[in-house]
């Protein structure tokens, strides 16, 4: 299995998410050719004004969902580290949502099966739309450079504007 | 239908009956959605003469083909549509955020509310179930409260709600209707008409897909968009946000201040978008779908007001600061609040306290009037109190609540004079003194003193034109715009994006075929434009306006701009707004006393609401 460092999965940064669930529209036109944000594999939330973050699939190590289903509908993806979804095998029966500390995995509305982000065989729609540039396509290592980065330019402002 | 949801819903809530009509293509086509199919339902299902807040008024609800799509600003729209209690003519607003995508996945491209509720209800639209809710324990209840209540009593979180609030309740003619906490569908008075049926809220979930015609050509169009979007068409909106206005306004002599006494305002840095964003404004957010973002939130640290979070645009920010003379921020920002929180519009609010700071510096009213306020411009405290006032209806704020024009009639002693509305809708923060070709918008518009019916300011604030003149053809300008305007509403797309669509009719066009499949040129959405225009032009006239009602608000003829500035001196006559008005009614094809005529509606496929103008449109 590939290590939980290097598997890539679509993170929001909060600060730059303004909640406006164009990455709903995404998913569902590109996954089922509809409009329907009940039928995305990424959720947006909006707590108060000032908190706006999309979830999707974080790619869990040991997967929660997988461990919890009964039937062995949802495998994980040795390379990816993707939840697969057998749709024969699963009854909706809710688990593995139980299980998801993330609301990453939900029930479809239709199929009545439960489905959650496959990353668009490596390029998801979401991050390729998002016109804030809030989502990207990450590993759990970059993402925190990136967070180091961020803090210590925070720190810096002044001298930055001041030398570059 | 693509785009379309292809039905309409009709709730009595009388009885609670509900019944579901098919969106005919031909009847979608010729009036698109939004503001155009509502301002045709509400023709269509309305008796002449009835009073706004009787239960005969009824209320229409109407998506666009592209809203529930991922169309930027297009996919989250909707507009409500009525008799407005403030001018007894045509009532209609929009709002974005989420609510109006959510309606059309519960399948709906309009909704009727008919009669009024024996007590107070909400409707809650659950995909094809539609029940009658009681409301009693949300009475009282701001709309924010009111979407929390409702989204715990029912279960789901991911409900939208369109609510009212006190002022709606109590049947305030400046009340509005909130969506998502912070939208406001907020002109010309709709929140007392829902009031007025004892319907707290609409509620809805929509669970269905939205389809369009041309899937890739739409996607194509929408990317085409976000890149648009991404550039200087749009970037007041994504950096300072609207109110960039008051010092642009400010150095070119058009900044209402205090009730239109002067043009500028000295105290203009200190609420300007730059010192606003600066200090306050903690997040920019954006509707449901959009590509853009420009809802700045402000929060409040320090101060009385500490705590205040809102969302802030220029036009209220105009009306409770430059317009009443208060150049605190704080202050400003808790009148905003306060307006969300009992369901005010915040615009007509503003200005409504404005008229009465004016009249009691002129001695009409005094402090025995206001209940011990010192109602002096530029006295934030006392502004704040007016708000509370007016939403509570209490004190002189129960005659407030009624608008500028009645509370002018009410108040008598010459408050007229002081009272800036047209045809009942308060003033908005352009100074038309000195813009002549937004003065001619202003005038027609037939939701009364509006910007956003015409944005005719475009001209004169460019100096396409000469701004302080008036001359022959100058109505063109205004014409082509509110043709325009009445598309972008009723596509619902917002005005923000406006700049966006490179060749205007051209673009919103094709947009409209890929995403309905039915085809469009832009010679015919333009006379779509222009259709829209006229049943707006239309209902009033059936509702007994006349070329009197093209008027301009008192001070704007009265008081020439006393300040050292571009526009000083600056003024509209009434012969120069007679010159206005044939010119525009000439461009229009209308007799000289503001009647389409017959030949006019047969081009436009209006010959079924000829009987409107029957014997009036004849040429003189």
């Amino acid at each position: 299995m590939s290590s939980i460092h290097a598997r890539k999965f679509v993170s929001a940064d909060p600060d730059k998410c303004v909640g406006c669930c164009v990455c709903e529209y995404a998913c569902s036109i590109e996954k089922e050719k509809v409009f329907n944000p009940l039928k995305s594999r990424i959720r947006v939330v909006r707590l108060g004004f000032v908190v706006n973050m999309s979830v999707a699939c974080r790619l869990c190590e040991d997967a929660p969902c997988v461990a919890a289903c009964p039937r062995d509908a949802l495998t994980q993806s040795e390379e990816t580290g993707v939840i697969m979804v057998d749709g024969d095998k699963c009854n909706g029966c809710g688990w593995c949502i139980e299980a998801c500390d993330y609301g990453a995995i939900m029930l479809h509305p239709d199929k009545k099966v439960v489905f959650v982000c496959d990353l668009c065989e490596g390029k998801p729609k979401c991050v390729e739309w998002c016109p804030e540039e809030a989502l990207d396509f990450v590993t759990k290592d970059v993402l925190a450079q990136k967070a180091r980065l961020t803090a210590v330019k925070k720190l810096f402002q002044e001298a930055l504007k001041t030398t570059t | 239908m693509f785009g379309y949801a292809g039905r309409i819903l009709r709730v009595d809530l009388a009885s609670g009956k509900t019944r579901v009509d098919p969106l005919k293509e031909d009847m979608a086509k010729k009036h698109i959605g939004g503001i155009g199919l509502g301002m045709r339902l509400l023709l269509d299902n309305s008796k002449m003469g009835v009073d706004p807040l009787s239960s005969e008024n009824p209320l229409i609800l109407t998506t666009g083909p592209l809203s529930g799509t991922i169309a930027p600003t297009g996919g989250n729209g909707h507009a409500f549509v009525s008799k407005s209690p403030l001018t007894n003519g045509l009532g209609e607003a929009k709002s974005h955020g989420f609510f109006g995508a959510e309606m059309k996945r519960a399948g709906y491209d309009a909704v009727i509310f008919e009669n009024k509720a024996e007590k107070p209800s909400y409707v809650w639209i659950d995909d094809d179930s539609i029940q009658l809710m009681d409301a009693k324990h949300l009475w009282g209840k701001s709309p924010q409260e009111t979407e929390d209540i409702i989204k715990e009593d029912l279960g789901d979180y991911y409900i939208r709600v369109a609510a009212i609030g006190l002022a709606g309740e109590k049947l305030s003619r400046v009340a509005c209707i909130m969506n998502d906490k912070t939208r406001a569908a907020g002109r010309t008075g709709l929140g007392a008409v829902m009031g007025s049926k004892n319907l707290k809220a609409i509620a809805v979930r929509g669970t269905k897909d939205v389809k369009v015609a041309k899937p890739e050509e739409f996607l194509e169009f929408v990317k085409m968009l976000h890149e648009r979007m991404k550039g200087p068409a749009t970037i007041k909106y994504r950096t300072l946000g609207t109110p960039q206005n008051v010092l642009v306004h400010n150095s070119l002599g058009a900044l209402p201040t205090r009730n239109f006494t002067n043009a500028v305002f000295e105290g203009a840095e200190k609420v300007s978008g730059e010192y606003l964003n600066e200090r306050f404004v903690a997040k920019v957010d954006g509707c449901s779908s959009c590509a853009m973002r420009c809802e700045h939130i402000a929060v409040l640290l320090e101060g009385p007001y500490k705590g205040t979070t809102t969302r802030v645009e220029y036009e209220p920010l105009w009306a409770f600061g430059p317009h009443c003379g208060v150049d605190r921020l704080d202050a400003i920002i808790k009148a905003m609040d306060l307006c969300n929180y009992y369901g005010l519009d915040s615009l007509s609010t503003g200005n409504i306290v404005g008229f009465a700071m004016d009249c009691y510096e002129h001695g009409i009213l005094t402090k025995e009037n206001t209940g011990g306020v010192d109602l002096r411009f530029g006295n934030a405290e006392a502004m704040v109190e007016m708000v509370n006032r007016i939403g509570k209806r209490e004190g002189l704020g129960d005659i407030l609540a009624e608008g500028a024009k009645r509370a002018a009639e009410k108040i008598s002693k010459g408050a007229e004079n002081y009272a800036n509305h047209i045809k009942g809708l308060e003033m908005t923060g352009y100074d038309i003194r000195g813009l002549k070709t937004a003065a001619i918008g202003y005038v027609v518009s037939f939701r009364g003193a509006d910007h956003n019916r015409h944005g005719a300011y475009g001209v004169d604030l460019k100096g396409t034109v000469d701004r302080f003149k008036v001359e022959k053809g100058r109505s063109k300008f205004v014409i082509d715009i509110e043709d325009l305007y009445t598309i972008i509403d009723s596509l619902i797309v917002c005005k923000f994006s406006r700049g966006v669509y490179y060749k205007e009719f051209e673009d919103l066009a094709r947009y409209y075929t890929v995403a309905t499949g039915i085809e469009m040129t832009a010679g015919e959405l333009r006379k779509t434009g222009e259709r829209i225009n006229i049943l707006g032009r239309l209902f009033n006239i059936r509702e007994g306006f006349t070329r009197k009602d093209d008027h301009l608000p008192p001070k704007v003829m009265s008081t020439p701009v006393p300040d050292d500035t571009i526009s000083k001196g600056s003024r509209i006559t009434q012969e120069e707004l007679d010159f206005m008005l044939d010119d525009y009614y000439a461009h229009r094809g209308w007799t000289k006393e503001g009647i389409p005529t017959l030949e006019k509606l047969k081009e436009l496929g209006l010959e079924d609401v000829a009987y409107i103008v029957k014997d009036r449109s004849q040429k003189p």
